[in-house]
């Protein structure tokens, strides 16, 4: 076979990307458009969409930009914030539970006990989420497990309020992204060169010391996937708030599914969901920028 | 015992059944060069590793300056090391890496700066200070793998082939640089390698590592001129063996009877051989004659061979003969002979193999190693 011509791309390569461009404009951008076009509109009395007359007029107006007006409201701020705070406890409990899971799988367990260790971080995707998220209700509630062996040991007289919180929702969405967290970690701890330890160790710094100075800086890329892979799904998660938090506690991924399924008010749903979006958008910018600077491959 | 600097007694490492390093005891002097040598998976590095503190010996003593470091971490050792790969830090600078340690000896901010440009100006690396690793050469990384532990003020400075990834040039360039630092610093040095010409080059001792153990400590020319096992004759390539058995022995010189007939004395304390024991001796190739007539009866050493092959390489010439029991030899001959001479014997010719008596060295059959 001939080599392409250096410097011009074969028409090949272009043909094999295609399937990828095709299936994320057909399944992303193309829905995002859709999304910002709706986001501009607004709710006809029985949901839907109120037709536009005349659209100059209703540009010039401002009406398209009333639903952002809206979602500044210092209610749905409120909202807003409080998703973002639950997605930055889950995403730091996620970071503190894992770094020492994924340093053991990667570094301290036998080699030939990775594979299997790397299996059972695995083995829960195989049962549906929804699945799970109703498994721990079962656990939390006041007949649940936990209160029930809690009562038999003795150590306390009645049941605690163990669902229905902010508890339940974090522990719903730690336990839910963990593995998100673990992954990405792993694969930049099992880079690691060990001998890297030891040079530091022969240094003169003790264990901590290492692990701050040298560990840590070198697996950055690890953390910071898996900081973007944890902290993205938290700030949109409906379910587990639903099913754990008893509907009491609302996040932004509920407000937009409500302003969907429940008030049927598709614009200004949109419109949130467009913000959120472009907030992650600009979250993922930064990262790459960050990588490409530092000379690093870029893990998304 | 002022003068040791590394004690090592007993040292045994197990990893499972088989013993990396068995029972090793060694005296390392202050400001030596002393090395490590042997082949890959003698125990060197392992027993090198023991030293730096990064493996637990599974029984035995170690000393560093009378200290007892035993069972102490690696970070709490006054050594350092210069790893096989360097282990550069690659986020940090040349100027961070040399710098990594100092904090730890409590060298304050200011004179860290002065000690980093100290030990760099001693590599010739001033002005790499603001470079990555990854923008330097293989040699420039080890210089600064170097001034890295050289910046800590060891006592003794470990280091684990360095040389391996230079090429051939450069590694003979940087073994005399190593060795004229060494000197200068007075630092003891305990240098692994598997390399016998670049131990030769570089120490004042060494010891010859063979399956966890150490078959021979001696003064690098020693161990060249006088191995006294197989193994350390056969790694230092003095691979002619002559069997024979004890005749005769007195306090200067010992007579043998070659097994093909004849017999050699050979200048050498025979007392501590028995009458009629079996015994070896190697004569290293460029230290073997050949030639056209048997000159036993004027007293030197010879024994009738066949040419089996003759290699002209310019300098030299390497020539493979046989004798009567079909055993082989090598013979290095430096080509100071007018041309025509050089090619003096053919293949198939039959010749005598001749040599010094002085350059014969006993070895005793291998029940000393068992």
């Amino acid at each position: 076979m001939k080599a392409p011509e250096a410097g011009k791309p074969a028409r090949a390569a272009y043909a094999l990307v295609l399937p990828a461009w095709l299936t994320l404009g057909v399944f992303f951008l193309l829905p995002l458009a859709i999304l910002l076009v709706i986001s501009f509109g607004q709710r006809a009395t029985y949901g839907g969409l109120e037709p536009i007359e005349d659209l100059g007029s209703y540009l010039a107006s401002g009406k398209f930009l009333a639903n952002y007006a809206r979602s500044f409201h210092p209610i749905y701020l409120q909202i807003l914030w409080r998703s973002i705070w639950m997605a930055v406890v889950t995403t730091a409990v996620c970071l503190v539970i894992s770094y020492p899971i994924a340093y053991f799988i990667a570094i301290a367990a036998p080699a030939r006990r990775r594979n299997l260790l790397l299996g059972l971080v695995v083995v829960p995707f195989w049962t549906s989420f929804l699945i799970r998220t109703y498994a721990w209700m079962f656990i939390l509630r006041t007949e649940g497990l936990v209160n029930k062996l809690l009562m038999a040991a003795g150590l306390t007289s009645q049941p605690l309020e163990l669902l229905y919180n902010d508890f339940s929702v974090l522990l719903g969405l730690v336990y839910g992204e963990l593995p998100f967290m673990i992954l990405p970690l792993y694969a930049s701890l099992e880079k690691l060169d060990l001998s890297l330890l030891e040079a530091s160790a022969d240094l003169g710094a003790p264990a901590g010391s290492t692990f701050w100075r040298v560990t840590v800086p070198l697996t950055m890329p690890g953390i910071v996937a898996g900081i973007i892979l944890v902290f993205v799904p938290s700030l949109g998660q409906f379910v587990v708030s639903d099913l754990l938090g008893g509907a009491k506690t609302m996040l932004a991924g509920n407000l937009i599914q409500n302003q969907f399924a429940v008030a049927r008010n598709k614009p200004f749903g949109a419109a949130v969901a467009f913000e959120l979006t472009a907030a992650v958008l600009a979250l993922l910018f930064v990262y790459a920028l960050y990588t490409k600077r530092k000379g690093q491959d870029v893990l998304l | 015992m002022t003068d040791t600097s590394v004690e090592i007694r007993g040292l045994t490492k197990r990893f499972g059944d088989v013993a990396a390093v068995d029972a090793v005891s060694l005296d390392i002097r202050k400001g030596e060069f002393f090395s490590l040598l042997g082949p890959s998976g003698c125990g060197k590095t392992t027993l090198l590793r023991m030293i730096g503190g990064f493996e637990l010996p599974t029984a035995g003593s170690l000393r560093i300056d009378g200290a007892d470091m035993t069972s102490m971490p690696p970070y709490r050792r006054p050594v350092n090391m210069v790893f096989q790969h360097y282990a550069l830090f690659p986020h940090l600078t040349v100027e961070e890496n040399v710098a990594f340690g100092l904090r730890y000896q409590g060298v304050d901010r200011s004179e860290q700066g002065s000690r980093v440009a100290e030990v760099l100006h001693l590599v010739q690396l001033s002005g790499f200070e603001k470079r990555q690793p990854h923008q330097l050469s293989g040699g420039q990384r080890q210089r600064v793998a170097l001034a890295r532990a050289l910046a800590l003020k060891p006592r003794v400075l470990l280091l684990d082939e360095p040389l391996g990834a230079l090429d051939q040039k450069l590694r003979k360039e940087v073994q005399v640089q190593l060795k004229h630092l060494q000197r200068s610093l007075g630092i003891t040095f305990v240098f692994v390698t598997h390399d016998q010409e670049e131990a030769l080059t570089m120490s004042d001792r060494i010891a010859v590592m063979n399956r966890g153990r150490v078959e021979q400590v001696d003064e690098a020319a020693r161990v060249f001129e006088r191995p006294e096992t197989e193994f350390v004759a056969n790694f230092m390539g003095a691979a002619n063996f002559f069997a024979a058995r004890v005749r005769e022995m007195g306090e200067g010189a010992i007579v043998l009877t070659l097994a093909t007939g004849g017999e050699i004395r050979l200048p050498v304390n025979g007392t501590r051989y028995r009458p009629n024991e079996e015994v070896r001796f190697v004569v290293r190739p460029e230290k073997l004659d050949l030639r056209a007539r048997d000159l036993a009866r004027h007293g030197v050493p010879s024994v009738a061979v066949t040419v089996e092959e003759r290699v002209y390489q310019g300098v030299s010439t390497v020539w493979t003969v046989r004798d009567a029991a079909d055993e082989r030899f090598v013979v290095y001959e430096q080509n100071e002979r007018p041309f025509d001479e050089a090619a003096r014997f053919d293949v198939g010719s039959r010749v005598f193999l001749s040599w010094n008596p002085k350059h014969a060295v006993v070895i005793r059959r291998e029940a000393s190693a068992a």
